[in-house]
């Protein structure tokens, strides 16, 4: 890896923006804040991933970055704000974990992340490392989120994340195989597993999407 | 070369799988599998004979396989020696399903190349990934045919049953939920080996990473991960291989599949569990280990021999008989290798070397022999109608040929010389007591004991293999059905001619063998030398030692027959006349028995009960009640004898309460809600990243 200063500090940068986004999904307690906040981690990665591309002079990184671009940081955004204002959930306040409490235990998961994954590639370049841990960190942030949220929307929110996540870390190594193809096909898992999510809620038309309506429902019968 | 000719060979079997499965009620394509398999088999033997003669080859890569380990193939002398009697045995139990198994349910025949195929990947592997790959391949594609094992609808019936002869068998319906309780009891075990086995080849590999033989030789564990490996290695390939505390399995697993599927997992399966023991404990792990690593195998094998031998002795049913025979040999065989790390860890080379010699040579004549006598106890059963000797009797009159070669077979297994049985046991016997130049006074009183286990389980299982085939050829009918028993097919009888030759031949000439084995025989032992004083005609232990002349021996065998018979013929010249056969001085035949009274002849429990009395009661709980009635009552006496192997009730209840508690817990476990169980997930996530941290920078080679 031949590149200088800059190509590390941007990509820095956007990791870091990343990862603030996480925090900010991890706290926020209105629903309709949450998605601002994750189109502006969508938008963060399209950028990262662009930029990736741009470093590593890989083409196919780019059409990347435009389907994270699209979908993340519009139609997802979009969609979801619809599926609130059209369940009437603008105000909704959904106390998550806490404020402090939240903060605490995420910057206890970076830290943790961090202490994996730095001992574990202390022989490859700086890049990759901090891309690693930021990518660890966002996963990590992502699966706390679906952990403590209580309301549906949140969770999705969390798996999103979490998968924004490990789309950073792909596009994070060079010369890792069929990147731009895995980013895709876990674009389309998820959305795929979200579809199905809302459509198995509409269809069967709870009043609440409080998750205590479906400990009773996993599909195992009565 | 011959590696990849190998390969191809292997990847032939998984089609003729998918044909099997198609075959279900077509005995055309059924034939076919059959035949297939029996010619790949037959293409595993020779190869491994070219092996053999032309010494390794270096490993071959697979295009495919997981990224951390790359599926690879070796073939040296060890491997090659143990596919040469998967070869053997695999070719005549084709030639007899070819007969006999022609419209046999479609699960069986798609299990069977695939059995095969598991046992040579297990046997062909170059590195720990395959080896397990394998040998879960091959137990669960015989978990499969013991599955699917009943026998036959028609083959054990009983037909009308005058009074006075034994109970008829099972009937179907108990007979199913027999074959499906030991099915679930193999498939028990067979998981308990692969949870063993599995972390016993990543302790081997340690975060290093690399699973092949090669680079596994060049790190044997060492301190605690040592005795860890050992302890878990000589548990999960005994439990495959029926080593004592855990042969529970066995009796009753081997005799519910068909007679060729028992014989293959009696003769080679647990001959492949010995390979993997002896793979990774003798040839990987050996070097430089103390004098306690051979210990083990050396103990549990002596008490395997002596166990199986006494149970070998009682039992009723031939095919179980044959089981605990198994266990017998398998026990010789672990003693055998067990002896070697010890001799080896002694600085002994040479001895290491002789007993390493005397337990190759053992798995290639049990292998023959018991494969032999499986398939002679499926003639039976097709022909004679049953497997439990109080139902046969007199059948070397019906089968004359397949009695011949039953008793090559018997007498191979009994060690009598000059066959293959006691060429191998002479020479274990030769390195046993010559160990006590170990000079350990523990290994001396050890050797000294197995010395004495030996012996009494040589002579167990030489009465076992007296009353298997006496009880079952010679005598007077016990039913009437035996009379009608028809001599066995040309085809497997020549299959049964073709093992019972190959057996005398391992026994006639071990010494060519063991010059073939040298490189396997180098691997167990690290002794590069092989046996040194093996020649096309002797084997001796040491220049100052005597030799075994197994050529010589037999000759003056025949001799002394020839003379026999002469001096017969010249005692009494007119010709023989066959009398009727002599009631014991019972009442002449009565009118409804023309073939006399079958309480004129020793039972199988009644031939047996002597040793139940002397060994019995301690080792196989047997207790005997005598009910006399009160003087004046004129109801009969009553003489109630029993007996049962102690190991398997007194481990099955434990088990069975530990499977209920913990199954109790994993219900609680399914009633949590959706949120509890992403927690449950996000915290082993994090532990198992804690441990990372924690563990330190060389345990993340895969980040």
């Amino acid at each position: 890896m031949s590149f200088g200063q800059i190509p590390y500090d941007v990509a820095h940068l956007l990791g870091g923006g990343m990862l603030l986004s996480g925090f900010v999904l991890l706290y926020q307690r209105r629903l309709a804040a949450m998605t601002g906040a994750f189109a502006a981690q969508g938008a963060l990665l399209a950028l990262a991933v662009a930029w990736q591309g741009f470093i590593q002079e890989e083409p196919g990184l780019f059409i990347s970055a435009l389907v994270a671009a699209a979908v993340k940081a519009v139609l997802i955004p979009l969609a979801l704000r619809a599926f609130i204002l059209r369940l009437g959930l603008q105000r909704r306040v959904e106390p998550g974990l806490g404020i402090g409490a939240s903060l605490i235990a995420g910057v206890a998961l970076v830290a943790l992340a961090c202490l994996v994954v730095l001992p574990a590639t202390a022989g490859a370049a700086a890049l990759l490392r901090e891309d690693l841990a930021i990518a660890l960190s966002v996963v990590l942030l992502g699966l706390l989120m679906m952990v403590t949220r209580r309301h549906a929307i949140g969770q999705v929110v969390g798996l999103l994340s979490l998968e924004n996540g490990l789309v950073l870390a792909a596009s994070g190594v060079q010369g890792m195989p069929l990147v731009v193809e895995i980013a895709t096909a876990a674009l389309v898992l998820v959305l795929a597993g979200v579809a199905g999510f809302f459509v198995l809620l509409l269809r069967e038309r709870f009043e609440s999407l409080d998750l205590s309506l479906l400990h009773r429902h996993r599909g195992e019968g009565e | 070369m011959l590696i990849s000719t190998l390969a191809v060979l292997l990847c032939c079997l998984p089609p003729l799988a998918l044909l099997g499965a198609w075959a279900g009620g077509r005995p055309g394509l059924a034939r076919l599998v059959h035949a297939g398999t029996a010619l790949v088999a037959g293409g595993f033997a020779l190869l491994a004979l070219a092996a053999l003669v032309e010494g390794g080859e270096a490993a071959l890569l697979l295009p495919f396989g997981p990224a951390w380990a790359p599926l690879s193939l070796a073939l040296d002398g060890l491997s090659a020696w143990f596919l040469l009697p998967l070869g053997l045995c695999g070719l005549a139990c084709g030639a007899y399903g070819w007969r006999h198994e022609a419209v046999a349910p479609a699960r069986r025949l798609a299990a069977w190349p695939l059995f095969l195929a598991g046992m040579a990947l297990a046997l062909l592997a170059g590195d720990g990934f395959t080896l397990l790959l394998g040998f879960e391949g091959m137990s669960l594609a015989s978990w499969v045919l013991v599955a699917a094992g009943q026998a036959p609808a028609g083959s054990v019936s009983a037909g009308s049953v005058p009074a006075g002869f034994p109970a008829a068998g099972p009937a179907p319906a108990e007979e199913e939920g027999a074959a499906r309780a030991a099915a679930g009891l193999y498939l028990g075990f067979a998981l308990f080996g692969a949870a063993c086995l599995l972390p016993a080849v990543g302790l081997l590999a340690g975060l290093a990473g690399d699973l092949s033989f090669a680079a596994l030789r060049q790190a044997p564990p060492q301190g605690g991960v040592a005795w860890v490996v050992l302890a878990l290695v000589v548990l999960g390939a005994g439990s495959k291989a029926g080593l004592v505390p855990l042969h529970g399995w066995l009796p009753v697993a081997h005799p519910v599949a068909p007679a060729h599927v028992s014989a293959l997992m009696s003769a080679v399966m647990t001959k492949v569990a010995l390979y993997v023991a002896a793979r990774l404990l003798l040839d990987v792990g050996g070097l430089g280990q103390g004098l306690g690593w051979g210990v083990p195998l050396l103990a549990l094998g002596a008490a395997s021999a002596l166990f199986g031998a006494l149970r070998a002795t009682q039992e009723g049913d031939i095919k179980v008989l044959l089981a605990c025979s198994t266990i017998e040999n398998v026990g010789l065989i672990a003693m055998a290798f067990g002896l070697s790390a010890l001799l080896r860890a002694a600085d002994l080379g040479a001895l290491a070397a002789l007993a390493a010699a005397a337990g190759l040579l053992h798995v290639l004549g049990h292998a023959l022999a018991k494969t032999l006598l499986f398939l002679v106890a499926g003639e039976v059963q097709h022909g004679a109608g049953s497997r439990r000797m109080d139902r046969l009797g007199g059948l070397i009159h019906a089968m004359p040929k397949v009695a011949l070669a039953a008793l090559a077979g018997a007498a191979a297994l009994a060690a009598l010389p000059p066959l293959a049985g006691f060429a191998a046991e002479w020479l274990l016997l030769q390195a046993l007591l010559a160990s006590w130049r170990v000079g350990e006074l523990g290994v001396q009183v050890l050797a000294a004991a197995a010395v004495a286990l030996l012996g009494m389980a040589a002579a167990l299982g030489a009465v076992a293999m007296l009353r298997f085939w006496g009880l079952t050829f010679l005598g007077r009918p016990r039913a009437p059905r035996t009379l009608g028993a028809s001599e066995a097919a040309p085809l497997p009888r020549a299959a049964l001619f073709l093992l019972a030759g190959l057996g005398a031949a391992v026994g006639l000439l071990p010494g060519a063998l063991l010059a073939l084995g040298g490189e396997a025989v180098a691997r167990l032992s690290g002794h590069a030398g092989g046996v040194a004083l093996a020649s096309a005609w002797a084997v001796a232990a040491s220049p100052s030692a005597s030799a075994y002349h197994p050529l010589g021996l037999a000759v003056l065998l025949l001799v002394l027959f020839v003379a026999v018979v002469l001096a017969l013929r010249w005692l009494s010249p007119r010709a023989s006349v066959r009398g009727p056969a002599w009631d014991c001085g019972f009442v002449a035949p009565p009118p409804h028995l023309p073939f006399g009274d079958p309480g004129t002849q020793p039972s199988a429990a009644g031939f047996a009960q002597p040793l139940l009395r002397m060994l019995g009661t301690s080792l196989l709980a047997a207790r005997e009640r005598a009910t006399l009635p009160p003087p004046g009552d004129p109801a009969p006496a009553r003489l109630d004898s029993h007996w049962q192997d102690p190991v398997l009730p007194a481990l099955l209840p434990a088990l069975a309460r530990w499977r209920d508690a913990l199954v109790i817990r994993a219900e609680r476990l399914r009633d949590l809600p959706l949120r509890h169980l992403l927690m449950l997930a996000f915290g082993t996530l994090l532990a198992l990243l804690a441990l990372l941290a924690w563990v330190g920078p060389g345990g993340g080679a895969g980040a």
